[in-house]
């Protein structure tokens, strides 16, 4: 085996970089995506109607049962007149709301019933007790696990590549292959995903403790 | 303690004008509140059993009786918090727990119906019930600005008068969490108090309070009793409040209204051996 090549390192950084660009966009708004949507799928879940309840819950189980790489080919092989990184970006949403809406889930069930009595004998909406009552006590109790489900996406951003998204990994292999510099590349790409993700990780601790006192 | 005239009392006395001036003692005219035969069962349990009673508007109404009597689902029926299995429960001539169809049948309460019935009633819980999340004046204006339609500094400037009401006029920046008990439960009262209820419900509201917040708390309420026009129903086991606030106590056991008097007659002459037991137990 010949040595770590710092010349190729150094030469495939830019790349890497631009790539790195790709992967942030596609994890913000992703995230986003996954934190709206795992928002609505949560209330919608609490309906008062069946006919609410279940298809969600139907799609949900679906969803969570296939991979997100199937998800993400077969979403780009039915919407071929879509752009690669939109696809990707709503996939990533989608997949991740099953998971976030459980989050949600269990942040609303974390509000005191009493909370809801309140609002019902001071006749607030629906509207209302969900927006200034229960809605703002339970996002607090889930942006620990909200940023977690961040990180863990934002790690799996890789796949994207799969349906020819620009992101770091695709630009790492384009540049492994046109130098034969398959190591340096990935190297440095595993690299930025470590300096992207443990200070990342590490400021949730922080605030999975400041909010949960 | 207050002992100005209320800043409360000219709103409840306005809402409170449309009616006929029923002298306090009569018997006669609409009653207020009237349970009609009201069973509440949880599964094959039955907690209320064929309630019937009824409360005059501006008349003060303990009720008293054995744990599990159904003290609490007779206020959270109200409340519309739980759903009667059967049987009418009346406000001011109308049906709470019903919706009248066209053709005059009753049917049972749609959301939208419990929704506007409700704004009359207020309620105070034993565990306060505070919104955490917000400042003491935004807990006591949200309703007003929400529900009311009341703008913003109007229902700012009545908060303010109902602190200071309550005795709290230094806390309206605080946060629930930074107050003691008793001040948590004052803040509760005015909140309700916000909403003009002509109805306010009172369920053991002293007793998660340390004993020496008690005596506060209770001292506000017969303020609110004596000088406002609002239909008092508090459950409770401070007997000398019950005897001080109240023109009526009803006495329950196992969901079915015992006997009802004058505290004094209740309290010294009861005609039932279980209201006999029961007060020895508590005195
Ligand atoms: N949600 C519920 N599900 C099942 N049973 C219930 C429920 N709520 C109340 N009960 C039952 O109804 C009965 C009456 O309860 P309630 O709370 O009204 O009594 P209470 O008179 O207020 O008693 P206490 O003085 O202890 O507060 C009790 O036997 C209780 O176990
Ligand atoms: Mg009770």
């Amino acid at each position: 085996m010949n040595g770590f090549d710092w010349s190729a390192a150094r030469d495939a950084l830019p790349l890497v970089l631009e790539g790195f660009e790709v992967t942030l966009l596609a994890t913000v708004l992703g995230t986003l995506v996954a934190a709206v949507l795992g928002l609505a799928i949560a209330i919608a879940g609490r309906a008062p109607s069946r006919f609410v309840t279940v298809p969600v819950r139907v799609v949900m189980e679906f969803i969570r049962s296939t991979p997100l790489l199937v998800q993400l080919v077969g979403a780009a092989a039915l919407f071929t007149f879509v752009e690669p990184l939109t696809i990707g970006i709503v996939v990533l949403g989608i997949h991740y709301s099953t998971y976030t809406s459980e989050v949600y889930r269990a942040g609303i069930d974390g509000v005191p019933k009493g909370q809801w009595e309140a609002c019902r004998a001071l006749s607030l909406s629906p509207r209302r007790t969900w927006q200034a009552v229960i809605l703002p006590q339970a996002v607090r109790n889930v942006l620990p696990a909200l940023g977690n489900y961040a990180i863990s996406m934002f790690k799996e951003t890789p796949f994207l590549a799969v349906i020819t998204v620009q992101e770091m990994v695709f630009e790492a292999r384009k540049y492994g292959a046109d130098h034969f510099a398959y190591t340096e590349a990935f190297t440095l790409a595993g690299l930025v995903f470590l300096v992207a993700s443990y200070p990342t990780s590490l400021l949730m601790r922080k605030l999975e403790k400041r909010l949960g006192h | 303690m207050a002992t100005e005239p209320l800043p409360l009392q000219k709103t409840a006395a306005a809402a409170a004008v449309d009616i006929a001036p029923v002298p306090a003692t009569s018997q006669t005219g609409r009653p207020l509140v009237r349970f009609d035969n009201v069973v509440k069962r949880y599964g094959d349990h039955v907690v209320l059993d064929g309630l019937d009673f009824s409360v005059r508007r501006g008349e003060n109404v303990t009720l008293i009786g054995p744990s599990g009597s159904g003290k609490t689902t007779i206020l959270r029926l109200l409340m519309t918090l739980e759903k009667v299995s059967d049987g009418v429960i009346w406000v001011d001539g109308d049906p709470l727990s019903h919706t009248r169809a066209p053709d005059g049948s009753l049917r049972p309460a749609t959301e939208k119906h419990l929704r506007k019935a409700r704004k009359k009633i207020g309620m105070v819980f034993q565990q306060f019930n505070l919104f955490p999340h917000m400042k003491v004046l935004q807990n006591i204006t949200e309703a007003p600005v929400s529900v009311l339609g009341m703008g913003r500094d109007e229902a700012e400037t009545r908060a303010r008068e109902l602190l200071d009401l309550v005795g709290l006029s230094g806390k309206t920046d605080a946060h629930p969490s930074q107050l003691s008990g008793g001040q948590q439960q004052r803040v509760a009262i005015a909140r309700a108090l916000a909403m003009q209820p002509e109805i306010l419900l009172l369920d053991e509201v002293t007793s998660a309070l340390d004993p020496e917040l008690v005596a506060g708390v209770l001292e506000l309420l017969s303020d609110i009793a004596r000088n406002t026009d609002i239909t008092m129903l508090c459950v409770t086991h401070e007997m000398n409040f019950a005897r001080d606030v109240s023109e009526t106590v009803l006495m329950f056991d196992a969901g079915r209204v015992i006997e009802s008097g004058s505290p004094e007659k209740i309290f010294t002459d009861p005609a039932h051996e279980r209201t006999r037991e029961f007060l020895t137990a508590v005195l």
